[in-house]
């Protein structure tokens, strides 16, 4: 059945079963491989993209139900690496293995849309859905308050 | 007395000609799973710098290799800075690439936090051998005294005529030179160093942090099909019949066919492949088959039955493993006694990218996509499995999400292996669901200890009797596992730092149909909370403060020999033991007067030849236990990335809290119950201490990181959950109960 959605901005079109999970389209039909798979319940959130800006877990979206949607992937974030989020991740050091970082880093754009000074309660809740084996946390909590800095003008990445 | 020799994990190290270590699995290979024996045996000469470490393009790009699994540890940045400083080149200018799999030049297993301290002295002297021979040519270009030629700014420099050669310029006349004595070649001055000691951002931060870096399960091979394996839930059993009708009709379902397990080696279950286009019509495939399994021998096995077998066990005397003094004795005639029993359960590595493996075999050759920590045991499986020449076997080491010893096995690159062979010439990927990944693992094994100890009138350490029964990892692994079950399962618990006269250490092994193997810092992992937790409970029995106590227990500064190990093995250096104590013990304030409810914890340990020490800050209300703060101290000699090692200690932290906080892996009817992150949990960042990490800044050759950090973890927070409550935990993972 053919699905049509906007991908990063472009009109896309996958002739796949209705029930089929974004995460698959992207992973496997459109071979977009920057959006992991990590336990296929939304428990752990390496799927993470957004859904009409809402961070969402592909996981467990069926295709069928984003037709007509926007969806917007680690991929779609900037051309190079140059979204304040991913700005923050770099200059903090925030990966280790990074398998899991696609997903916080959805996550934290997601969350600083809605929240640009976001105290350390909103990440806890914000971010919790986000597991990192590596343990990363105290770097991503430091890396989301520099790119609110960076995001409100008050810093450059290089700060 | 009667004594058995513990071999650790060092014992599986091998030294080559050029110094470097290398991870070498002590077992037999199966016919089918090996065809000549392997590169990794034969003796290692020093290759050609510019072949195997460095390349340089004639426009003076300079591309450094590394030979080494990266999994999140950061050695892919702290191996090429070794080579980038002996080359007195600009980091900034830095490419890095993986080594392709080669076991004539590269030692690539990677593991037991040995990469650093294994390549530190071979990789300098490969970029000292590389940077002689482009002074040389330099010297010879310009017919001048190589003394009057400096290396600087990726090229050579003769200061008299200010002349400059890059190294591009220079490199095909180098390359050709004869290679310098690697025993000879002199090495830079650690006094001139600009890039070893000082914090660097790893250099995969931005392929991380765009989702563009590849792990083994993004690769995509034109014309790749997908593989899940239905596998048998009971460890040991394998599928007696199944149907295949309606997994067939799956849309996008190619096939159906079984494989064989494989044992003594690659322990791959075997099972009922599905093949299919993309990965979800595979899942859903496997969910359509109809399996009957014969469970094997081991279905019987639960939990409950093991420790049924630890408490029988523990009931009679073990073998003795050592025996100083005559710790029974003491025992019986001591005052303060302190009789304790600790259980430890298996734990699951769950790596954030499940298990995958890509191969494909076609008549000429084979080529594979591995996220792999033994990228040399890949290439032996897939030779063995395609009976092609070794040249012909391409395997390409990707990142990998996590590895913690779980990427060191090769059960996942033999199925792929055994798949590809079937299927013909098409590359196919064999993926691991989260349920797959959690339920056919090698588990950190489950251990009981029965712990015996004294203090005498003065408060010092007068006895320490250690009894342990587990689930051996030596017993599976090793040839004379059944003889010597004991050789993994203790490591520093059998030489520690604490002086006892009296000292005594048993072992029986437990049966178990459970796989288990090397999950990060593996039996130091229950030794350091065994040892730490103990050590934490004769302090009290002493009426000391736990750090004085300990303290006074390691007594003067001396070099205890490694008693699992004593030729090979590195010395406990008792000062070194006493300093991270004392500096964690220093930065945490630990005279210094903490906010209401909030109590501290001390443990200190020996691992992987480091040495680190941490203190915790912890409260308890309402029955739930809340981290504050973990201080670190590590010496893990002459630091190389002091940013990538606090990012290491800061990650063992929470992987050990994992283990300790979170859930147990359990067995029933010789399966593990636990499936995906609801019932296995992880920790989240609103759980996350603030963790501080002091790294002394040491002259002494570097050592490991990605592991020592994670010993002290349980016992430290344990021990704070003591002062906080009067109870004290000695059964893992923490139960509401324990604190009640």
């Amino acid at each position: 059945m053919a699905i049509t959605f906007t991908l990063n901005g472009n009109s896309q079109t996958v002739d796949v079963s209705p029930e089929m999970p974004l995460l698959w389209v992207l992973r496997d039909t459109l071979s977009m491989t920057g959006t992991k798979f990590g336990c296929g319940m939304a428990l752990c959130g390496a799927c993470t993209v957004h859904i009409n800006g809402e961070a969402t877990r592909s996981c467990i979206t069926q295709i069928g139900s984003i037709s007509g949607k926007k969806v917007t992937t680690i991929e779609g974030l900037s051309a190079d690496g140059t979204h304040p989020v991913q700005q923050a991740w770099m200059a903090e050091d925030v990966p280790q293995c990074g398998y899991c970082q696609s997903g916080q880093i959805m996550s934290a754009v997601a969350l600083l849309s809605k929240k640009s000074s976001p105290t350390d309660a909103d990440i806890d809740d914000a971010m919790s859905g986000n597991i990192c084996r590596c343990g990363t946390y105290q770097r991503i909590r430091k890396a989301i308050h520099r790119a609110a800095t960076i995001q409100s003008g008050k810093a450059t990445s290089a700060a | 007395m009667v004594t058995a020799t513990i071999l650790n994990r060092r014992d599986f190290l091998k030294t080559s000609a050029a110094g470097a270590t290398a991870l070498v699995i002590g077992f037999h290979l199966a016919p089918s799973a090996a065809a000549a024996p392997t590169a990794e045996d034969q003796e290692k000469k020093p290759a050609n710098p510019f072949t195997a470490w460095v390349r340089i393009t004639p426009d003076n790009q300079i591309t450094l290799i590394l030979g080494k699994s990266e999994m999140g540890q950061g050695i892919m940045t702290a191996l090429p800075m070794i080579l980038a400083e002996e080359l007195y080149l600009d980091w900034k200018q830095v490419k890095i690439e993986q080594a392709p799999t080669n076991p004539a030049i590269y030692e690539h297993g990677t593991g037991g936090s040995g990469s650093i301290a294994g390549s530190w002295t071979p990789l300098r002297q490969a970029g000292a051998a590389a940077r002689e021979m482009l002074i040389t040519a330099a010297a010879q270009h310009w017919n001048v005294n190589r003394d009057t030629c400096k290396p600087k700014d990726g090229g050579v420099l003769h200061g008299a005529r200010k002349q400059f050669l890059t190294y591009g310029e220079l490199v095909d006349a180098a390359a050709k030179l004869p290679v310098p004595d690697f025993n000879t070649v002199p090495l830079k001055n650690p006094d001139d160093f600009t890039i070893v000691g000082y914090d660097h951002n790893r250099f995969e931060a931005r392929s991380k942090s765009t989702g563009t870096a590849k792990f083994g399960i993004d690769a995509r091979p034109a014309g790749l099909v997908y593989a899940v394996i239905a596998r048998c839930p009971v460890f040991g059993g394998k599928a007696a019949k199944f149907d295949a009708t309606k997994a067939k009709a799956v849309p996008g379902v190619h096939d159906v066919f079984v494989i064989d397990p494989v044992a003594q080696g690659a322990f791959s279950s075997g099972g009922v492949v599905v093949i299919a286009g993309n990965s979800w019509a595979a899942m859903q495939g496997r969910k359509a088959l109809d399996i009957t399994w014969d469970e094997g021998p081991h279905a019987a096995e639960s939990s409950q039955s093991l420790r049924e077998q630890f408490v029988a066990n523990a009931s009679k005397p073990g073998k003795v493993v050592r025996n100083d003094g005559d710790a029974d004795s003491a025992l019986a005639s001591a005052t303060k006694k302190v009789d304790i029993v600790y259980e430890i359960p298996f734990a699951a590595h769950a790596c954030m990218e499940p298990m995958n493996c890509t191969v494909r075999i076609g008549p000429n050759g084979a080529e594979a996509w591995v996220p792999t920590q033994a990228p040399q045991w890949a290439q032996d499986i897939i030779v063995g499995v395609s009976k092609l020449p070794r040249e012909s076997v391409v395997v390409h080491t990707t990142l990998m999400g996590g590895g913690f010893g779980r990427r060191y096995q090769a059960d996942f690159v033999m199925e792929a292996a055994q798949v590809a062979k079937a299927i013909g010439d098409k590359p196919v990927m064999v993926l691991w669901t989260r349920e797959d990944d959690m339920q056919h693992d090698f588990y950190r094994p489950a251990s009981y200890h029965h712990m015996q100890g004294a203090v005498d009138a003065q408060g010092n350490l007068a006895a320490w009797k250690h009894f342990q029964t587990s689930t051996s990892i030596a017993a599976m692994w090793e040839k004379d596992g059944a003889e010597k079950p004991e050789q993994s399962e203790f490591a520093t618990a059998a030489f520690i730092p604490y002086q006892a006269k009296n000292y005594r250490i048993e072992y029986t092994l437990a049966n178990s149909g459970v796989p288990r193997a090397w999950w990060r810092s593996v039996e130091h992992s229950s030794s350091g909370f065994v040892v730490e937790s103990f050590v934490d409970e004769l302090a009290a029995a002493a009426g000391a403060d736990p750090l004085e106590f300990r303290l006074r227990a390691i007594g003067d500064d001396r070099k205890i020999p490694d008693f699992t190990n004593p030729k090979e093995g590195k010395p406990l250096d008792t000062a070194r033991q006493k300093a991270v104590l004392k500096l964690a013990a220093e930065k945490a304030g630990w005279d210094k007067p903490l906010p209401a409810g909030v109590f501290r914890g001390i443990a200190g340990y020996f691992s992987f030849e480091s040495y680190t020490a941490g203190v915790a800050e912890v409260s308890v209300k309402d029955g739930q236990i809340h981290v504050h703060r973990i201080v670190y101290a590590v010496d893990c000699g002459r630091p190389i990335n002091p940013n990538g090692i606090a990012a290491q200690v800061e990650g063992a932290a929470i992987y050990g809290v994992s283990a300790f906080m979170k859930d147990a892996i359990t067995i029933d009817r010789g399966r593990v119950v636990q499936s995906n992150f609801n019932d296995y949990q992880m920790p989240r960042i609103n759980e996350t201490p603030k963790i501080e990490v002091h790294v002394l800044n040491s002259t002494e050759e570097p050592t490991g990181i990605g592991e020592p950090g994670l010993p002290v973890i349980a016992p430290a927070v344990c021990n704070a959950i003591f002062k906080a409550t009067g109870k004290r935990i000695r059964r893992l993972p923490i139960r509401p109960e324990d604190l009640a």
